[in-house]
């Protein structure tokens, strides 16, 4: 088929920046918000005025949206964007950066999401999050993504006859990824026995199935292809990218996401399909959700997920190189920054400026974002490919 | 079966504080509390297109309609998933994991995170999905076998939604009255562990005092609600055990205004009102203090009013203004027991078939009739109970045009 996008030639991702994560913190949001805007300056070489576009995406912000943080930050943006799509935001970003840096409408867009963690502060979120929630899911058992996910997995582990050693696998490899990943929360070493093993939190979910919401922020910049250049910046290509938000509405339960709605397009714009990709990134708060992307984004048909993750390996070095920093259930979940632990990964692996173990010759990569249990389903989904500068 | 009795009380122990779930809700979503405080699931429904949707909303997800409307639904359905929670972030639900939760879709299309009744079939299976009232005073939804709640409905979760009298201490006040009695019986035969049945003016009919105390589990206690010092001394002696406290003195006599009948009307206001706001100050704080006080803690404080307090009848126009004055009394009194979670169960009868309405044609409501609605409501778990034709009548007729109602009580 055509891609029914326009291409996203001339514009590039550069800068990839980690604000350290951590469980609890005592900042607020802002705080992280701020060391990402600044670390991208300073990654890049800018003054704070050269950034003349501003993206941000955080749970913990309120009363405030990106408008506060422009004030907060003393930044004077022509281009801004809030985007409360939790993990497909980075995606989303991306993509609203792109078509406003390629329309003139900013030079360079900063992209940051962050999110504090107080001690009581995730209950408070979890009870609030949306008012289908408040009204229709935290009433019943105030389970939270947990129970959504277990809901979820029991229903493909059901239908599909995937087993709990199938999602294993998964944490596994992503936590022997974490060992090279500095800003990796969790990093001790697990066994698929002690996975397997670990206390029931949610039926059928464990403890290590389940994400542990952190502190801290990620960050990129999106700017024209000859400024990268001009300013000696290693950069991606956007090859392509898609989002959807509220697919399939008619199912009653959720078994794929939007990525199966858009995916021809997304391989039709980058001219290329998911045997070509050098690695996934995948928004993988719970392993059932990765098996989903898996399926959705036509690495496998659907309910073959788990057959497709028994046939391969999934470390840097694997078959199909998966959430190579550690996903968030290594890294943990600071937030809105959830979706872009994966965006970030990915521009450092294109770039060669890997802070875990480098996937070799990785050319090109698929980031995908899921985000927003709003009642009993996900609803934002995004996909993003990116490229090496010399692919 | 839930326990027919708690073992004593270990004194020195802390008495666990009472927490209650979640209840935040929108204004569309209270529309479905509305609707199980009468023990009714219904859906919201789409005028336009005859969707049915959850969670409620403000437009109709299939066309856009604002158009909608609430409907009853028998709630028959699949649960097509389910966890057993062994965590939970609110201290409420903490207390009381492992908690079974699933996702149900209804034959009408529509999918509910609901809690799982411990009597049902692992998923896939079909249930029938009720709404019950939780201990915020919110509508819960819980997936029940098809059947419904069964003997097999064992779950906490399912006891906290109700106010079942089996094991449980109760005072009924004014015992010996005809609707006294007939409570107190049908307490007795609901398993109840102790019944103290109050009673005043003992000069004025020793025989119905000595009935009442010879029933097995049934104590008699002087009580007189127009008295504040008899109030408190009896609350000074069994306050800390009531764990349901069932207000039925009542003070009744047919007089229109204009009738030379003021003091008629402070005495049916001494008793019917003052009497109610007597009770709720000696016997409200302990109440509230024992909400979470095991498993047979207290639970529920249920008014004997009349559904004439809905639209006053002129015949009777002193009455219906003291059970007026009781029904507002009650709906504040609901609003503070809400934040421990007492169930405020109010009885909105017709005319009762006792002395005082002698010469009122039928159809009137048995006293036994009454009591076992009484019953019955509290198993459920329902916070308003009309029983009776007459009371379902005039319910029908007011909720139609209240207007209409008033012009055609004024003959009557």
């Amino acid at each position: 088929m055509s891609p029914v996008s326009a291409s996203y030639n001339g514009v590039v991702v550069v800068a990839p920046v980690t604000i350290p994560y951590r469980r609890y913190a005592q900042h607020d949001a802002h705080w992280f918000l701020a060391k990402a805007v600044a670390g991208l300056r300073d990654a890049a070489g800018l003054a704070t005025d050269d950034i003349d576009g501003l993206a941000v995406s955080s749970f913990t912000l309120f009363p405030d949206t990106a408008v506060g943080l422009t004030q907060h930050l003393g930044l004077t943006p022509r281009f801004l964007e809030h985007v409360p799509m939790g993990g497909a935001s980075a995606v989303v970003q991306l993509r609203r950066a792109a078509r406003a840096v390629q329309a003139g409408d900013a030079s360079i867009v900063a992209c940051v999401a962050g999110d504090t963690n107080r001690v009581d502060s995730f209950r408070q979120n979890l009870a609030n999050f949306s008012r289908f929630a408040r009204d229709a899911v935290y009433p019943v058992g105030a389970g939270g993504p947990n129970a959504s996910f277990a809901l979820l997995t029991a229903y493909y582990m059901r239908v599909y006859g995937a087993k709990a050693a199938d999602f294993g696998k998964l944490c596994v490899a992503q936590r022997d990824n974490a060992q090279t990943y500095p800003y990796a929360l969790i990093r001790k070493p697990l066994t698929l026995d002690e996975y397997l093993t670990a206390r029931l939190v949610a039926d059928p979910l464990r403890l290590f199935d389940c994400v542990m919401p952190c502190a801290g922020a990620e960050g990129f910049l999106v700017m024209r292809e000859q400024d990268a250049r001009g300013r000696g910046l290693p950069f991606a290509r956007i090859l392509g990218s898609i989002e959807r938000h509220n697919a399939y509405p008619e199912d009653p339960i959720q078994m794929r996401g939007g990525w199966a709605m858009d995916r021809d397009d997304l391989y039709a714009q980058a001219g290329v399909g998911p045997a070509d990709m050098d690695f996934l990134q995948a928004y993988d708060d719970y392993p059932v959700i990765t098996v989903m992307q898996l399926e959705d984004l036509g690495f496998c048909p659907k309910g073959e997920g788990a057959d497709f993750v028994r046939r391969n390996s999934f470390t840097a070095k694997g078959s199909l190189p998966l959430n190579t920093s550690g996903g968030q259930l290594s890294a943990g979940q600071a937030g809105a920054a959830g979706g872009h632990l994966g965006m970030v990964e990915a521009i450092r692996q294109l770039t060669r400026q890997t802070l875990s173990a480098p996937i070799p010759d990785a050319r090109i990569g698929l980031v995908s974002g899921f985000g927003m249990i709003n009642y009993d389903r996900g609803i934002c989904t995004g996909a993003a490919i990116l490229a090496a500068s010399e692919a | 079966m839930s326990p027919s009795r708690s073992p004593p009380k270990n004194p020195v122990l802390k008495t666990r504080e009472p927490t209650v779930p979640p209840g935040l809700r929108s204004r569309a979503a209270l529309r479905l509390t509305a609707a199980a405080c009468e023990g009714r699931l219904e859906l919201q429904r789409c005028r336009a297109c005859s969707a049915f949707q959850y969670p409620p909303r403000e437009a109709c997800t299939q066309c856009l309609s604002t158009r909608l409307e609430w409907t009853e639904c028998d709630g028959v359905g699949e649960l097509i998933s389910e966890t057993i929670l062994h965590h939970s972030n609110e201290p409420y639900f903490r207390e009381r994991v492992p908690l079974r939760v699933g996702l149900v879709r209804l034959d009408v299309g529509v999918t509910i995170v609901a809690h799982v009744d411990g009597a049902c079939a692992p998923a896939p299976a079909r249930i029938r999905l009720a709404a019950h009232l939780d201990k915020s005073g919110q509508a819960a939804l819980v997936a029940h076998p098809p059947e419904g709640p069964t003997d097999m409905t064992t779950s906490q979760t399912h006891r906290d939604m109700t106010c079942d009298p089996r094991g449980r201490k109760i005072l009924v006040t004014d015992g010996k009255s005809e609707t006294g009695e007939a409570l107190v019986k049908a307490f007795i035969a609901a398993g109840a562990d102790k019944v103290w049945a109050g009673v005043a003016e003992p000069w004025k009919d020793a025989t119905a005092i000595d009935k009442l105390a010879q029933l097995e589990g049934v104590t008699t206690v002087p009580l007189d609600v127009t008295d504040a010092r008899s109030v408190e001394a009896l609350s000074g002696l069994i306050g800390g055990k009531v764990d349901i406290l069932v207000n039925n003195a009542e003070f009744h006599r047919h007089k229109p205004v204009g009738a030379r009948g003021v003091e008629t009307a402070r005495a049916e206001m001494d008793v019917n009102y003052l009497g109610l706001l007597r009770l709720i100050e000696s016997f409200g704080p302990a109440l509230k203090f024992r909400a979470a006080d095991g498993p047979n803690g207290a639970c529920a404080w249920v008014n004997i009013l009349s559904v004439y307090a809905l639209s006053a009848l002129p015949s009777q126009a002193t009455f219906t203004a003291s059970k007026a004055a009781a029904f507002a009394a009650s709906q504040a009194l609901r609003a503070d027991m809400m934040g421990v979670g007492i169930r405020v169960m109010n009885v909105f009868p017709g005319p009762i078939d006792d002395a005082w309405n002698q010469t009122v044609p039928p159809p009137k409501l048995a006293p036994s009739a009454l009591a076992a609605a009484v019953v019955a409501s509290l198993k459920a778990g329902v916070e308003d109970v009309y029983p009776g034709d007459v009371a379902q009548d005039i319910l029908a007729r007011w909720r139609e045009s209240a207007k209409v109602l008033e012009r055609e009580l004024a003959d009557q």
